[in-house]
């Protein structure tokens, strides 16, 4: 019984298996012919199993679409590109396995993926053993700049800031609810969000924090709670860095219980257009999403996308969204790193990746900065019934992404410059390297 | 004071009655702000739509409200779809003809002008011929606080008769009478204590938000009204979290009772329960969709049609897993536990593959959503059927159990299976069925937690670890152990976590239930007799 289970589970690594031997030999056969036949090896790491499948897929299906794209215009270099996707089903410390299988074995010039932090954590030793390239899309809570990778998601500042800024002005709100799913995110954001909101001169008392587990699904409680905490006579705000699937019941416990965006306004930093497919929007209505990207923003570059990512789907309910354009801000930075290096060497690339720039979906020009971020505009978007977001509110121009959050007392003398400094963490005050 | 409220009424009727041409005007200028796609510029809008007098502002402000306003930026005309979609010039209030204008855009809302219409149309619906209508809007105006709804107050006040109207237009009055700049500091007071009165989240709200140099006698009144009033609100607290208690305690109950048949009765460690769940939730999603595609008038009755396909898709597969898998492996529980663990992986993975990994939506049937009040604590529709449904089922269950054949012979095989054999029952017939109908059960609570939980090939993992701590701590093998564990537990749960918070509570919970397992190794309700030790 057991082996019958094992090779179920083995199956789909043995047909990828099956496929790369296939692939090198049919490339062994082809070699002599035409050397313009070389493919340039790009690793797709996302789950594609387990928890966190719901999201990455998505980011695995983009990653496909783009080199499909770049493929069709005469590839990189003059060599066509070729994915290599494996599936970390997950699974924190089988990321780091793929991540070593990745780079050693398949000898991929970059990986495009992880999505959740501990992920990350997982495979970073891994890239810098190696020496390889990692390509992280998804909004982080900061506090980190490593050589090996590029971080094309939001740091706190980029979104959860401008956020806060957003319902101080524009709502009034004086009453904070943090809410957030007990890992590390939620917490080190949480941290950074109160010190800012105390250091604009809010009370200990204006501030409730709360942590649920992963995959929480009774918010009879919660709820009920920041209702009470709202009722104090100052108008209150939720801001949600809830996680995953735990978003959908929270959703409709609020909705049921009454307590409507006017009210009560939620803004979320987990909750895109992919998340809300699950759940009927109405109740909904006018509660809020800080993003820097919203598939409803109307620019020329942001309608072709869509248009290409619904053919390369075939399916035109399929939603876009904020980390997926990240992957593509991200892939295109890449490209032009090596087109201008003119060589997929990883030491090439990260010193030429700092600078550059690459047009982002929204209207924009992101650039890649020394500390491995990127700049981006901040969106503030408001759930509309159709399960997308209008947006209400936008920085005037691209928001620099902060390595180290300048909040908190640890981090604010930080700063990551891998161009002139060559160091992650340095101490502006000490003028050392490490931190202290 | 009497005459100059008398004054102001007649002049806000008077102005409502003067001729349609001066409004015109004002209505367009009004109007034109719509057009500029711009927050502040439609909040203006809306409060000159409001104060133009024009007997269709309601009406468009409620076409605004529900997104039927429309706009062309460069001809600067605004227009709204009444309800059977015809197109309308708001400027004229005349079906436009001829070829719908091009370029329509949606007048855009925020949360600041969805609270800006509320007090608009508060103030313009406080007359309305409905008494619904007129309910709400004493409600918005409660909320608002506006303070020149005060004349309108009043004239609704002098002719309205319903009581319950009345009430809610007196409590209103008294917001906006405590929260009015030229009030009397008698009528505050007094303002105070029909607050206190209402009592209430909101009012409370209200109370305490009281400007910090309001006068010493009004604020002291207040203070006291709202340490009255908190009290209160304790005690009702309790109720509440008494009430979230059943409801998590029925959800657990849900989730547990088909494991506490097949695990609790039959003995088998079966790690795909939840996945059964899943199936279930899927069936009710699938039902969704074919009624969404061939009939949406059913929609209303989805569940109903999900409960019986729930039990049958998700009763099949558990009597192909009995006789395909676990019927060898029946006296070897790890092997089973292993097993039903692989088990659920691969049906999580088959979902995924055939239906997304991405979350379904599933709706709730108006039946099941919403909430209502008692007292000072909400009541949400989807929970209390949940409660209701759970307790439907267990009794069902227990019928069956007790009175039929087939809950006769599973008794018998469960009690003694050799006793049974050479009575002439077909004992691993008896299996399978009992199999499938613990996993039938489970798939029927799928149809109920998709209600409340995401349906995606994950649903179940969050439910197998509380199942079997159900069923454990209730006592294997007996259904009111896994009912009286359930409640038990849902209910300790939910007072422990305002104090502790959720992460806490849970882990207090685990912990309570390990040291009790110490205490009774058989759980609450223990089996007695030789079934023990079979």
């Amino acid at each position: 019984m057991l082996n019958s289970i094992r090779t179920v589970a083995e199956r789909p690594i043995a047909r990828r298996w099956l496929l790369a031997t296939g692939l090198t030999l049919g490339l062994l056969a082809a070699m002599p012919s035409a050397q313009a036949q070389e493919t340039i090896k790009v690793g797709i790491l996302h789950s594609l199993s387990g928890t966190m499948a719901i999201s990455e897929t998505t980011l695995k299906d983009v990653m496909l679409m783009l080199i499909d794209e770049q493929n069709k215009k005469g590839g990189v270099l003059g060599k066509k590109l070729e994915a290599v996707v494996v599936d970390p089903a997950s699974n924190w410390p089988l990321f780091a396995e793929k991540a070593r299988e990745l780079i050693s074995k398949d000898k991929v010039s970059v990986v495009f993926g992880c999505w959740t932090s501990v992920s990350r954590k997982s495979v970073l030793p891994v890239f810098k053993e190696l020496n390889s390239i990692l390509f992280y899309p998804v909004q982080y809570e900061g506090e980190e700049s490593e050589r090996n990778v590029f971080y094309t998601g939001a740091a706190p500042n980029q979104q959860a800031i401008p956020a806060v800024d957003y319902l101080a002005k524009e709502e009034k709100v004086q009453r904070w609810v943090l809410a957030g799913t007990d890992y590390v995110y939620p917490r080190t954001t949480n941290k950074i969000l109160e010190a800012y909101l105390k250091s604009k001169g809010v009370k200990q008392e204006d501030i409730m924090i709360n942590y649920t587990p992963f995959g929480h699904a009774d918010w009879q409680t919660i709820v009920a709670d920041i209702k009470k905490f709202g009722s104090a006579g100052k108008k209150t705000a939720v801001v949600s860095t809830i996680n995953g699937d735990a978003n959908v019941p929270f959703y409709k416990e609020l909705g049921n219980q009454g307590i409507k965006a006017k009210d009560i306004p939620v803004v979320a930093f987990s909750v895109g257009e992919e998340e809300l497919a699950g759940i009927d929007t109405k109740p909904l209505l006018g509660h809020l999403a800080a993003w820097n990207y919203f598939e409803s923003i109307k620019s020329k570059a942001n309608s072709e996308f869509i248009a290409t990512w619904k053919a390369f789907t075939k399916n035109p309910k399929r939603v876009t969204n904020d980390p997926m354009e990240a992957h593509v801000v991200g892939f295109a930075m890449w490209v032009k790193a090596v087109e201008k290096v003119k060589s997929t060497d990883p030491d090439k690339v990260i010193d030429a990746l700092p600078g550059i720039e690459a047009p982002n979906l929204t209207g924009g020009i992101s650039k890649m900065l020394p500390n491995h971020h990127i700049t981006k505009p901040v969106f503030i978007g408001e759930v509309r019934a159709d399960g997308q977001f209008d947006v209400v509110w936008k920085t005037p121009g691209l928001v620099a992404g902060d390595a180290w959050s300048k909040n908190l007392d640890g981090s604010k003398d930080l700063i990551g410059d891998w161009v002139k400094l060559k160091c992650g963490n340095y101490n502006t005050k000490t003028n050392k390297c490490g931190g202290a | 004071m009497c005459l100059l409220r008398a004054c102001l009424v007649a002049m806000i009727f008077g102005l409502a009655l003067a001729g349609p041409a001066a409004h015109a005007a004002d209505l367009t200028e009004a109007l034109a702000r719509f057009t500029t796609d711009d927050f502040s510029d439609t909040d203006a809008g809306i409060s000159e739509v409001a104060a133009s007098g024009d007997p269709r502002s309601a009406t468009i402000i409620e076409a605004l409200q529900a997104g039927r306003l429309l706009f062309n930026a460069e001809q600067k005309k605004v227009f709204y779809t009444d309800a059977s979609g015809k197109l309308i010039d708001a400027a004229i209030g005349q079906a436009v003809t001829g070829d719908r204008p091009a370029d329509l855009e949606k007048v855009r809302l925020n949360n600041r002008l969805r609270r800006a219409i509320d007090a608009a149309l508060g103030g313009l619906t406080l007359l309305a011929p409905d008494p619904a209508r007129r309910y709400d809007a004493a409600q918005a105006v409660f909320k608002s606080r506006e303070a020149t709804a005060l004349p309108l107050l009043d004239a609704a006040l002098a002719k309205e008769t319903d009581q319950r109207v009345k009430k809610a237009l007196t409590e209103a009055r008294a917001a906006v009478v405590l929260y009015a700049d030229d009030a009397s500091e008698a009528d505050k007071v007094a303002a105070i204590a029909v607050l206190r009165a209402r009592g209430g989240q909101e009012t409370v709200a209200a109370l305490s938000g009281l400007p910090v140099d309001a006068p010493a006698a009004v604020s002291g009144a207040a203070r006291e009204a709202v340490t009255a009033m908190q009290s209160q609100l304790a005690a009702w607290t309790a109720v509440q979290n008494a009430w979230y208690g059943i409801s998590l305690g029925s959800v657990l109950l849900l989730a547990a009772i088909g494991l506490a048949i097949t695990f609790g009765v039959m003995g088998v460690i079966n790690m795909a329960h939840g996945e059964m769940v899943m199936l279930g939730a899927y069936v009710t999603f699938a039902v969704q969709e074919l009624i969404r595609q061939y009939n949406p008038g059913l929609f209303d009755y989805s569940l109903l049609i999900a409960v019986p396909l729930a039990f049958l898709v998700a009763g099949l597969v558990g009597i192909l897993v009995e006789q395909g898998i676990i019927r060898f492996l029946y006296g070897r529980p790890l092997e089973t536990l292993l097993a039903t663990w692989g088990l659920s992986l691969v049906m999580q993975q088959a979902v995924r593959t055939a239906f997304g990994p991405t979350n379904k939506e599933v709706g709730n049937p108006s039946w099941m959503s919403g909430a209502f009040e008692i007292g000072q604590i909400t009541i949400t529709y989807n929970r209390l059927w949940i409660v209701c449904f759970t307790l439907a089922v267990f009794v069902a269950l227990l019928g069956l159990l007790r009175f039929t054949r087939l809950g006769l012979e599973m008794r018998a095989v469960t009690q003694n299976r050799a006793m049974a054999a050479s009575m002439g029952i077909r004992t691993s017939r008896v299996d399978a069925l009992t199999f499938g109908l613990g996993s039938g059960i489970a798939g029927i609570a799928g149809v109920a937690l998709s209600q409340i939980d995401n349906v995606s090939p994950n649903l179940g993992q969050g439910y197998i670890i509380d199942s079997f701590m159900v069923v454990v701590f209730g006592g294997v093998g007996n259904l009111w152990g896994t009912l009286v564990g359930a409640f038990t537990l849902g209910i300790a749960n939910k007072f422990l976590e305002p104090y502790a918070g959720a992460v806490l509570a849970k882990i207090a919970i685990l912990v309570l239930i390990i040291l009790f397992i110490q205490k009774r190794p058989r759980g609450l309700f223990a089996l007695k007799g030789r079934a023990v030790e079979a």
